[in-house]
């Protein structure tokens, strides 16, 4: 029997925990931000019709919400349980943006998820409204500061390494606003709004196609295009300058990135290979010559860092960030096409008439997922092998823990995730396929009931 | 100016990890008491006497259980940030029963979403709920006792073996802690059911209790004989004088609550549990002050650069009062939301 190695089980489970984990914030952070603005429509033209979509909504949001929440909690206990070393040397820098991120955005998102769940009778419209509003922006402020963690481990800035080999910080704004994080939160944030359109579009496209909840159908679709056809080539222009700023800051990830061994001006756009790092080439290549160059210089003789340029101990694997990377763009362009073919049907009347496209929408939409999945492993796989790029390797993060106990744990999450994962989309698709509720079930008082309160209850034993 | 300057510097890693340690002590605190009775519930939640009753049951924390949890991951998070080093030898230490608390918490956590979105698979996701809540429970319970019993640590690395956990004392600490949450519930559920159910809650509280106590006093027994440091501070003449207030409180507690529910009180019940909890975590802290590593590393030790510390504390100090009033207003609001509101 193999030696079970802790390092490559601890891997792979944060792997999957974190990815599994990302798909929920990634749908949380759009139809929080969505159904904001569906209650702020239905508050203004008072039409019954936007909080019938909303309270529809905001059912699958619970659910995604819950998911979130109890994966997110094993996260918080990993960077211990299983990278304990990263912990105790990084603690000083991570700890406390993590610290904040509970503080100013879970607790912000729990308080108010109760009131905008199980509150719509028991306080006034505004309220309610209030309440909606603090959990979208807890869903921001929550990406602001885990990505100014990541992004630091990514582009560490503003610290000194003390002879014990333990980090502290010397400026907490460089640490915060580190030369990747502005790029990534952007790319990540217009990632979840993206991601969210998409679904949010394609399951409008499918009313429409079933001849169910038409209108509300035609509300999602339009508002969901709406989005897609600006935030698309805008995330375009984000991820460019994003890749610019890691040819700059993480040259090692970007040569993976592009499977470029050599270092190179008028380097290629390789559209296709498989990377051979043990031969330290690449097979079956397929490239156009010097638009690489262009495109991560802006210029056609820039000068590109191959893998080669790097000790083979500072290099990442190219084979997942070369694949990931292309899966990640690839979608990008089909969003944008989405977005434009649409908008140019809903422009000129044929929209909803043109079945064609609301079938492939519907097809394409839950992409957005592959499109943030692929995008974490270019950014996570593409920094190894480093956890905090230059200062400490991943093999040196990792916990006093046997391979055997990580390897029981990781077979548990497995299990448990997917027993859980499935139950989920289960229940999300039987309330997408209920459709919306057209008649409120309950209803609407401008004030809330006050006789049903503590004191109330107090005085009637 | 310098004189100040360098009075600061000397001052401040004295005193931040002392702040420090009473803001997660709070943090852990709220989570035992907010988790406990949520948890607790799960856990009675087989019992119960109809479905219509389990119905009321996760209705009641529906909306507060995931605000609750959160104090969970603030109690990481802080610990991370504010004590790195006991982080870093703590969790992997624990990593088994850290697991399972947290596969647990998952299992319970979806049910609440799950359970009323199904029909046929009800069952399951009840199984899950109580069971995760069992699971959860005595993983945190298990916690508590191999963090009494404290560490092996070489060189700010743990250096013992994957099962150090597992010993007696903290069989005994699992069972002790479930027993609380239990009460706790019982507690909640007399304030927050219809007569039928209270009445129900009212008859599980008497054994819970009966159960507490007797695990009070084998805790308070046994604690001392785990350090000889921890039975010099309760049994040394002077101490025993001044700290005998904590032992005496909890008897009077233990006392006042059975007549509480004698006399069929809606909210003392509720409010003593809490009280019989605070007296026993006054009680551990007089025990394990200062180590926040049991036996050998001190809060001073263990804690954060300084500057990592104050960063924090600059928001912890205006956010927490903001966090626990909009909680309260949340439970207020909330109080009796009946299990089919407009959401379900």
């Amino acid at each position: 029997m193999p030696e079970l190695d802790p390092l490559l089980l601890s891997r792979i489970q944060f792997a999957f925990t974190i990815s599994f984990h990302i798909l929920f914030p990634s749908f949380t952070i759009g139809l929080a931000a969505w159904l904001v603005v569906l209650e702020a429509l239905w508050l203004r033209t008072g039409k019954a019709i936007y909080r019938e979509v909303a309270l529809h909504w905001t059912k699958i949001f619970a659910v995604s919400f819950g998911m979130g929440v109890v994966s997110g909690v094993v996260l918080s206990y990993e960077f211990g349980t299983n990278w304990s070393e990263l912990s105790r040397r990084g603690g000083n820098v991570i700890g406390p943006l993590m610290s904040y991120e509970v503080l100013t955005a879970f607790f912000l998102e729990a308080g108010f998820l109760g009131i905008m769940l199980f509150g719509w009778n028991r306080v006034p419209k505004w309220v309610h409204f209030f309440a909606s509003c603090m959990v979208a922006l807890g869903t921001v402020v929550s990406a602001f500061w885990i990505l100014a963690a990541n992004s630091w481990m990514q582009t560490p800035a503003g610290f000194r390494v003390a002879e014990d080999g333990v980090l502290h910080v010397t400026d907490w704004w460089q640490v915060i606003f580190n030369p990747s994080f502005p790029y990534r939160l952007a790319h990540m944030v217009a990632a979840a709004y993206l991601t969210t359109a998409f679904i949010v579009a394609g399951i409008g496209a499918w009313y429409i196609l079933r001849e169910r909840s038409v209108p509300h159908g035609r509300i999602m679709l339009g508002m969901g295009l709406s989005m897609l056809v600006w935030l698309a080539p805008l995330q375009l222009v984000i991820g460019d300058l994003h890749g610019l700023n890691a040819r700059e800051h993480q040259p090692a990830k970007i040569a993976a990135v592009e499977a470029h061994w050599e270092t190179q001006r008028r380097a290629p756009l390789i559209l296709f290979a498989l990377p051979d790092p043990a031969a330290e080439k690449n097979d079956f290549e397929i490239a156009i010559p010097a638009l690489g160059s262009l495109i991560l210089t802006h210029e056609w003789d820039g000068e590109i860092r191959g893998l080669k340029s790097f000790p083979p101990d500072e290099r990442p694997n190219p084979i997942i960030p070369f694949f990931a990377f292309r899966i990640m763009v690839g979608i990008g362009l089909i969003m944008i096409a989405a977005g434009l073919i649409g908008s140019f049907l809903w422009l000129t009347g044929r929209l909803y008439s043109s079945r064609w496209f609301l079938h492939v929408l519907v097809w394409v939409s839950p992409l957005g997922f592959v499109a943030v999945l692929a995008g974490w492993f270019v950014a996570e796989v593409g920094r190894q092998p480093w956890t905090v790029y230059g200062i400490l390797r991943t093999a040196d993060a990792v916990s006093p823990v046997p391979g055997g106990s990580v390897l029981a744990s990781l077979i548990l999450f497995v299990l448990v995730y997917g027993i859980v994962f499935g139950a989920g989309l289960y229940y999300i698709a039987k309330l997408v396929k209920r459709g919306p509720d057209e008649t409120p079930p309950v209803p609407q008082r401008d004030e809330a009931d006050l006789s049903h309160r503590p004191m109330a209850a107090a005085g009637n034993p | 100016m310098t004189g100040t300057a360098s009075q600061m510097t000397e001052f401040l890693p004295v005193i931040l990890p002392l702040v420090w340690a009473a803001i997660l002590a709070l943090t852990v605190f709220l989570y035992v008491l907010l988790g406990g009775y949520d948890l607790g519930l799960g856990v009675l939640f087989p019992l119960a006497p109809s479905d219509k009753d389990r119905d009321a049951m996760m209705a009641s924390v529906a909306p507060f259980w995931d605000g609750n949890e959160t104090w969970l991951v603030l109690g990481g998070g802080g610990l991370l940030a504010a004590f790195p080093l006991a982080y870093s030898i703590m969790l992997p230490a624990l990593y088994i029963p850290i697991i399972l608390m947290l596969i647990g918490l998952i299992l319970r956590g979806v049910a609440f979403e799950f359970r009323f979105k199904s029909e046929r698979s009800r069952w399951l996701w009840d199984l899950a709920f109580s069971l995760g809540s069992l699971l959860a429970a005595l993983m945190q319970g298990v916690i508590m006792g191999a963090f009494i019993e404290g560490f092996a640590v070489t060189d700010n690395k743990f250096s013992g073996g994957s099962f150090d956990w597992l010993t007696p004392f903290s069989a005994v600490t699992a069972v002790a802690l479930l027993s609380g949450y239990v009460l706790l519930s019982t507690g909640w559920l007399i304030m927050k059911a219809d007569e039928a159910l209270r009445e129900w809650a009212y008859g599980v509280a008497y054994t819970a209790l009966i159960v507490v106590a007797a695990f009070i006093v084998i805790f308070s027994l046994w604690t001392p004989f785990l350090h000889p440091e921890i039975a010099a501070r309760w049994f040394t003449p002077a101490n025993m004088v001044m700290l005998s207030p904590v032992p005496l409180a909890t008897a009077a507690s233990v006392g006042a609550l059975w007549m509480a529910l004698n006399r069929r009180q809606r909210y003392t019940p509720f409010l003593l549990a809490v009280a019989l909890f605070i007296l026993c975590y006054t009680g551990l802290a007089v025990s394990l002050f200062p180590y926040i590593v049991p036996p050998d590393i001190t809060i001073w030790q263990a804690a954060a650069a300084p500057e990592s510390q104050l960063f924090m504390l600059y928001g912890a100090i205006p956010l927490l009062p903001v966090i626990l009033g909009y909680t309260a207003y949340s439970y207020y609001v909330l109080w009796d939301a009946p299990e089919h509101d407009a959401y379900h």
